[in-house]
């Protein structure tokens, strides 16, 4: 199955493409006959020992056997480990309920917290914007989130904000702007002396140094996901030059 | 007359016995299954599949405590060559000399606040070092 899926890397697949295990897969007698392990992303199910594809876009693959689909899409669905930016609604007893885009709230404990302890609270109120993964995460029970390691330090979590701006952006922008060799936030990073906080629900939090720099930044991120990147590298040159 | 079991039937009833259990406990019935679920892993998020880097970020030095983060946060495969081409940072608004010319300055002020009033009064030589006064006056317990 593994030459298969390697054979269609860069193809469009629709969902219902399948790839199975029988037909095609050679057993050499001489070499001792090891059970490929395929790793499947986003976008690749298994479904019996069949592997199905349940989201259309463009198969990619990573050495030595990770394969995922590039799909498109602007609604945020959980998985466990991401980190995300949420909204926090409801402060109730121990637990905090955190809007992340999804289609129930998470629940953030207040221990959840580097240095918090049942005496030492942390200071959250409602309507605060915090950073923080997600430890459970799956379509059966109701998401929880964190904002603390394994190792119980907060490694840049926790709550965040004050002089900066929230907006929302498409999944695949936020994937580009993560990605290790980003051009965008190369070019980005020419520009302003600016902070940015990343949420992989598609929320960008954007802070600079004056309110006008920050709505410049907030705008010309929200522009790039419709422009190719001459385009981008143009307007981003003009903003250098102080056009806008 | 015998009352119990004999040492050897007694033994081999808990051979037995022992032999039942480790079989329940040990043995499954679906070796095949097995084998076949390890082959496809199913990974739900794609910041394993296409190694995207840490959210939170800062640019051009706006907030160092950030930038300190995404050295430490971000797998570091820049090499030293990486470093020449860092971007100008932003001018500091004191500078660090500034600073330690004033947190010099505050120690001691905020040093004599809370000593103890007979250590208030010291004398000074003419190098501004402390000359050693006499020592405190301890409870002298009286004799009898």
């Amino acid at each position: 199955m593994l030459s298969t899926l390697k054979r269609r890397v860069g193809e469009v697949l629709l969902p219902g493409d399948e790839f199975s295990y029988d037909g095609d897969d050679t057993i050499s007698l001489t070499e001792p006959v090891r059970p490929e392990k395929v790793l499947c992303g986003p976008g690749l199910r298994r479904s019996g020992d069949r592997l199905l594809v349940c989201k259309s876009g463009v198969l990619r693959h990573k050495q030595p056997n990770v394969f995922w689909m590039d799909c498109q899409q602007k609604r945020y669905v959980h998985a466990k480990g991401e980190t995300v930016i949420g909204i926090v609604t409801v402060k109730s007893g121990d637990v905090f309920k955190v809007d992340f885009g999804g289609s129930e709230q998470a629940s953030l404990s207040y221990l959840a917290f580097e240095g918090a302890t049942k005496r030492n609270r942390p200071n959250v109120q409602v309507g605060d914007l915090v950073f923080a993964q997600f430890i459970v995460a799956n379509k059966d029970m109701e998401p929880e989130l964190a904002c603390i390691g394994s190792s119980g330090r907060a490694n840049g979590m926790g709550v965040f904000g004050g002089g900066g701006l929230l907006f929302r952006v498409s999944l695949g922008l936020v994937r580009r702007l993560l990605s290790p060799h980003s051009e965008v936030r190369s070019d980005l990073e020419q520009l302003f002396p600016c902070e940015l906080v990343i949420g992989m629900n598609g929320r960008l939090w954007v802070r600079s140094s004056s309110v006008h720099q920050t709505l410049v930044i907030a705008n010309l991120l929200q522009s790039c996901e419709s422009m190719t990147p001459l385009q981008r590298r143009e307007l981003f040159t003009r903003v250098q030059q102080g056009a806008l | 007359m015998q009352r119990g079991l004999d040492d050897e039937t007694k033994k081999q009833l808990e051979e037995d016995e022992r032999r039942i259990i480790s079989d329940e406990h040990w043995y499954l019935d679906l070796p095949e299954l097995k084998a076949k679920e390890n082959l496809i892993i199913e990974e739900k998020s794609f910041v394993p599949c296409e190694d995207l880097k840490f959210g939170r970020m800062s640019f051009r030095g706006f907030n160092p405590d950030v930038e300190k983060l995404m050295t430490l946060m971000n797998p570091s495969d820049e090499g030293p060559a990486e470093e020449e081409e860092v971007t100008s940072r932003m001018p500091a608004d004191v500078t660090d000399e500034e600073m330690a010319l004033r947190y010099e300055s505050l120690v001691g002020s905020m040093k004599r606040k809370f000593v103890k009033k007979r250590e208030r009064v010291t004398d000074e030589d003419v190098n501004q070092n402390l000359v050693e006064t006499n020592t405190k006056r301890i409870f002298l317990k009286p004799q009898d």
